[in-house]
């Protein structure tokens, strides 16, 4: 019988979408035969446990420093709770607080790891998984033997099959957990600071990548999105490099958006990446690079030079009938 | 305060990623290799720390190809010392395996603070910075963009999705997996590189350590498949361009 034990995040006040994802992956793991655990560390996890109703027990952990996401705190519950389980799998996130635990558990409870997990099936004593690596553009093939943690990528599994109304068994981990002296704490969380700007309310964004070269040329882009009514956006690299400000920012850790255009210029397509813009609604990608995994999820796409072809599309708009 | 920053070659995603005989790795023979960006990253990171407070700057790396090079220009970038782990067997090693010779080595030079990206391209196995922070049972935190020294211990940002952050104090000694550095990484010119090349601040030192058991292996790599993906229209920017409008005029998606 196999059992899958679930990290659950949090996302302001309720649960976060890609927990539920995690949810489903863990039933479909475990099999009718097997059973799914969560950990749940929340100020008050009691509310929560109703939505929770694809696992057959939750381990809770709450209190005032359970309040806002604190990485030491998640890591010893977490063991803890792998050490009351013996779960043979531990699900985690692609996420923030995944790239957290996911390792840490590992080496902690001396179980195997495989990360960036895109699909995972049953074979004997262990998973076949399916995961992402060199910027999406290779899929690696890898087995493991149980126990193991697996580190998935958001979106991977189906939020609505994991999000299950019920009435889970709730087992306290502070009977069993004896927490050490804190060696961190939150000062403040922090809400996404706008600077008066919101991407994920655009209609049309004109994202650039690490492809437009430097900041000089984000000008160029920036007059085709004025042109076709767009908000300008960037990939990692270009707010990295402090190109374009943070709020501009798509992807893992920046926005998620969902207009009705996005035109990437130069931008590769990273998972982090499509994390953040893969539901938009018609994508337009122009990259060099044929094999960029950006192709994958664009409608339209392009691999001519992006300094040929801007000055075209700005030609083009400002010929247009009525400009 | 003594600053280790751990920095790995990984391949340049620029170039065609071909694969080894067997097809369970990238055949780095041809491939270009350039510093991990995350790496980049907490190197600059560690710099910045430094310039703000009397912080010294190690950079640890595993022997390899290019590594000397690569270990030079850290120097050039303002860490004190360099150090190359030269180890036996196999001349990559993934960020689980590498781990506990890493651990190893912190502990032997005596640092309190750790610097590393916080991930790289091909860490199938799991990321290195949490498996340190394991393996020396020291607090850590990893999607950090931005580290700061206050009074004995440090303040990081930690970074969420849909742009939330937070600030959380850390105690020292701790592992930080960086994400960005609190500003750009520095420019570095030919003449900094090369007297960095003389200044005989790049040390080897033997380095072993037990490795973390490891259960899982790779069955082999493959491009995804690409059947589902964009309608290409070429690459005359021209036509391109005039395919791209007449796409955006027929869903109503250009304004006016």
């Amino acid at each position: 019988m196999t059992k899958v034990l679930v990290h659950i995040e949090l996302e302001g006040e309720g649960l976060a979408g890609v927990s539920f994802q995690l949810l489903a992956a863990a039933r479909r793991i475990a099999g009718p035969e097997g059973s799914v655990e969560a950990l749940l560390i929340a100020a008050d996890p009691t509310p929560l446990l109703p939505s929770l109703g694809a696992a057959e027990r939750v381990f809770t952990l709450s209190g005032e420093r359970a309040g806002d996401y604190l990485p030491e705190l998640h890591l010893q519950a977490m063991a803890e709770a792998t050490r009351r389980t013996r779960p043979d799998v531990v699900l985690t996130a692609y996420s923030s607080a995944g790239l957290d635990l996911a390792a840490a558990t590992a080496a902690a409870c001396d179980l195997s790891l495989i990360a960036y997990c895109q699909s995972a099936e049953r074979v004997e004593a262990g998973l076949r998984v399916s995961s992402q690596l060199y910027g999406g553009r290779l899929l690696a093939q890898s087995e493991v033997a149980f126990p193991a943690v697996l580190s998935v990528m958001p979106g991977a599994y189906d939020e609505a099959a994991g999000r299950l109304a019920g009435s889970p068994e709730q087992s306290d981990l502070a009977d069993s957990l004896q927490l050490p002296e804190p060696r961190m704490r939150v000062i403040e969380v922090i809400a996404p600071d706008g600077g008066g700007i919101d991407i994920t309310k655009a209609e049309s964004l004109v994202c650039v990548g690490r492809g437009i070269g430097d900041a000089d040329s984000i000008a160029e882009a920036e007059e085709l999105a004025g042109l076709l009514g767009a908000e300008i956006a960037g990939s990692r690299p270009v707010i990295d490099a402090g190109w374009l400000p943070k709020a501009r920012q798509v992807g893992k850790s920046g926005m998620k958006v969902k207009p009705k255009l996005y035109l990437c210029l130069g931008v590769s397509g990273a998972p982090e990446h499509l994390e953040g813009m893969s539901d938009a609604e018609f994508i337009v990608a122009v990259n060099k690079d044929s094999a960029a995994p950006i192709f994958e999820v664009a409608h339209l796409g392009t691999t001519c030079d992006l300094f040929d072809l801007l000055p075209a599309l700005a030609e083009g708009l400002k010929s247009r009938p009525g400009q | 305060m003594h600053i280790a920053v751990i920095l790995r070659l990984v391949p340049d995603l620029s170039d065609e990623l071909d694969l080894s005989e067997d097809g369970k790795s990238i055949d780095r023979e041809w491939v270009g290799i350039t510093l991990n960006e995350f790496d980049e990253q907490s190197l600059e990171e560690a710099v910045l720390l430094k310039e703000a407070s009397d912080a010294k700057v190690t950079a640890l790396a595993l022997a390899g190809e290019g590594v000397e090079r690569m270990l030079q220009g850290a120097l050039a970038r303002g860490a004190d010392a360099a150090v190359m782990l030269e180890g036996e067997g196999e001349d990559h090693l993934d960020s689980r395996a590498a781990a506990p010779i890493f651990a190893e080595a912190i502990r032997t030079c005596g640092a309190d603070l750790v610097l590393t990206g916080v991930q790289t391209i091909e860490d199938l196995f799991g990321q290195l910075a949490p498996y340190l922070g394991s393996l020396l049972d020291w607090p850590h935190v990893s999607a950090v963009s931005g580290v700061a020294l206050d009074q004995g211990h440090i303040v990081v940002r930690q970074e969420y999705s849909g742009g939330r952050q937070a600030r959380i104090e850390v105690a020292l000694p701790a592992v930080i997996g960086v994400q960005t550095a609190s500003r750009p990484p520095r420019y570095v010119s030919a003449s900094k590189l090369k007297e960095a090349m003389l200044s005989g601040r790049l040390t080897a030192q033997a380095a072993a350590a037990t490795p973390l058991p490891n259960r899982a292996e790779v069955l082999g790599l493959a491009p995804p498949d690409r059947s589902a993906g964009a309608t290409m229209i070429g690459d005359d920017p021209d036509e391109a361009a005039a395919a791209i409008l007449e796409a955006l005029s027929a869903r109503g998606l250009l304004a006016g």
